[in-house]
């Protein structure tokens, strides 16, 4: 189980990078360029609020499974 | 013994209807957003109006993590009781201002400005309420009985929304539709003043939380808890697992049941709005016993496992939950009695002319019926107004349902109920249990309201994206696309949750 705790940290930075991605290229910036106040809106939470919280966290915490910080002797 | 279930009832009661009506006074701006949309924002387009209100009301979640991260840190240090008084009046301050505020009509841009930062504030309060009211039933509950004794907190949220449900309602049904327009949608605003009230002098005679006030004789309260919650690594990765492995799965259950279901039934089953908001009113009020049975359940067989059974079979069911619901308002797969039973033509004088009302009803061999009304918009001199060059006519049909139908929709959406109070139910005492005294009030806040506010709160606009998206796209199936969100958030959080939550994280374990 330690193991599996540690492989699958490198899934979440993989999942933090690919969340990024789609939340900066595919919701946020096409957002903020269609003119549309609630667009704008929108594109701004994903952009500076959601996308930094969910991948940096999740990035952090895949980073923490990956450096073994889940381990059973570690809780 | 006694005497200590006596104090604990008076800490539950007092605490309960503190947070109760703090959701109440949440949930009402949401509530009654197409109301609030055509009073505060511009309503040159209806649905740029509406919009606009949803993201005043995404603002209200947003800010909700900076909330807990305030009133968390001062709950840290000067006591639970004191901050979650504060919450508690700011909030009610915020709600009757809302209340108060004149519409865009009377004041222009002041008034969406006003009603905005006083949503602000009022996701400030709630972010500084919950994790006050949790960590201070919780301080006070036998070890080993956290998980019953917190899950009266956890009704309070969906009892909150029934509560405004049932207000809007009884506002609606006592005045008539010109008086709710006018001014009979700000008594649920208003009458939230009176409930903090109340609240108020009840919660001014409660002690401090007995771990609390034993932390701060020894002098072992924290000096700095943003610091020691989050710049601690040990602290944060606890932080972390809270809010990606428990409270980011919750959060989106929480949402799809409550508010998903009901805009779904609003505006793609296209229910009469009223029996929509009964219909999940009922299946509230069947479903918040569950919280305190899940919340006792968590005592006995451990909070992680009732919560992963939740999310589990919501990413399971979803699909063909909302397929079911789908299909009790597809017209194309009932039979019509009669072509048209009954229709009727009225004319109501407008400021920029008149509107030309013309009204049908279609009835269903299965007892559903639906009112189409097509308003013709006229100028003075009774000649069409045009859009885009042509006359301009407003159509919208809304569908009532009887009988088999209303009882399965109201079982349909109280399964999605049961599957919160699975999530919802234990969760407070699994956070509350994760971190130690000093620093509880702060560290569990942050992860609940990111997991609630955030990745709940966002649901109705990242859903709708996906299933506008689908519709372009010309799926068939396009109404059920906006389901992917939560289904894919819970299953990620089913996964974390499973595989690194163990038992040996519990605070109350180590100190065992």
């Amino acid at each position: 189980m330690e193991g599996l705790k540690r492989i699958l940290g490198i899934v979440w930075i993989a999942l933090a990078l690919l969340t990024a991605y789609f939340c900066v290229f595919h919701f946020g910036l096409p957002k903020l360029s269609t003119g549309h106040q609630e667009d704008l809106v929108f594109g701004i939470i994903i952009l500076f609020i959601l996308t930094p919280i969910i991948s940096i966290g999740l990035a952090v915490f895949g980073y923490f499974a990956l450096t073994g910080e889940y381990d059973q002797k570690k809780m | 013994m006694q005497n200590n279930k006596k104090t604990l009832w008076k800490v539950i009661g007092a605490s309960s209807l503190g947070t109760l009506i703090e959701w109440y006074d949440f949930f009402i701006f949401g509530s009654l957003s197409v109301v609030l949309a055509t009073k505060f924002f511009p309503a040159d387009n209806p649905t740029a109006a509406f919009l606009s209100t949803l993201a005043t009301f995404a603002a209200g979640f947003v800010v909700r993590p900076f909330g807990a991260l305030f009133f968390g840190r001062l709950g840290d240090m000067i006591g639970r009781k004191y901050t979650f008084m504060v919450t508690l009046m700011l909030m009610g301050g915020a709600t009757f201002l809302i209340g108060c505020t004149p519409s865009y009509e009377s004041i222009g841009f002041f008034a969406p400005l006003i009603v905005l930062v006083l949503r602000l504030l009022q996701g400030l309060a709630l972010g500084g309420e919950y994790g006050g009211a949790a960590t201070y039933v919780a301080e006070y509950s036998p070890k080993g009985e956290r998980g019953y004794w917190t899950s009266w907190i956890q009704t309070t949220a969906t009892f909150g929304l029934f509560i405004s449900l049932v207000v809007i309602l009884l506002t609606r049904f006592l005045l008539t539709e010109q008086q709710f327009d006018d001014w009979g949608w700000r008594v649920p605003f208003v009458l939230s003043i009176f409930m903090v009230y109340v609240s108020y002098l009840i919660r001014k005679n409660m002690d401090e939380s007995p771990e609390f006030k034993q932390a701060k004789a020894e002098g072992k309260t924290a000096t700095n808890p943003l610091k020691e919650s989050f710049g601690n690594k040990y602290n944060l990765k606890f932080v972390l697992l809270a809010l990606f492995g428990a409270a980011m799965g919750q959060g989106v259950v929480w949402y799809t049941g409550q508010f998903y279901s009901m805009s779904f039934m609003k505006t793609v089953m296209f229910l009469e709005s009223d029996q929509a908001d009964l219909i999940l009113g009922i299946a509230l009020l069947l479903g918040t016993p569950f919280f305190v049975i899940c919340g006792k359940l968590s005592d006995k067989v451990g909070r992680k496992w009732v919560m992963l059974t939740g999310m589990l079979l919501a990413l399971l069911t979803y699909r063909p939950i909302y397929e079911s619901m789908y299909q009790i308002t597809n017209l194309s797969t009932k039979t019509e009695t009669a072509a048209v039973i009954a229709a009727s033509h009225t004319t109501i004088e407008t400021s920029d002319g008149m509107n030309e009302i013309h009204t049908t009803t279609q009835s269903f061999t299965d007892g559903t019926s639906v009112k189409n009304t097509e308003i013709t918009h006229l100028d003075k001199n009774k000649t069409p107004i045009l859009k885009d060059g042509k006359p301009y006519i407003t159509a919208k049909s809304v569908v009532h349902i009887s009988g088999g139908n209303y009882a399965k929709l109201v079982f349909l959406i109280f399964i999605q109920i049961l599957y919160i109070t699975l999530v919802y139910g234990p969760i407070a005492a699994f956070l509350v249990e994760l971190f130690p005294v000093q620093i509880r009030y702060t560290s569990m806040s942050l992860p609940y309201h990111i997991g609630n506010g955030i990745f709940g709160g966002l649901l109705p606009a990242v859903s709708t994206y996906l299933a506008s998206n689908a519709l372009s796209k010309g799926q068939a199936d396009y109404y059920l696309s906006g389901l992917w969100y939560p289904i894919i958030i819970s299953a990620v959080c089913f996964i974390i949750g499973a595989i690194y939550i163990t038992k040996s994280m519990s605070v109350t374990k180590k100190d065992q």
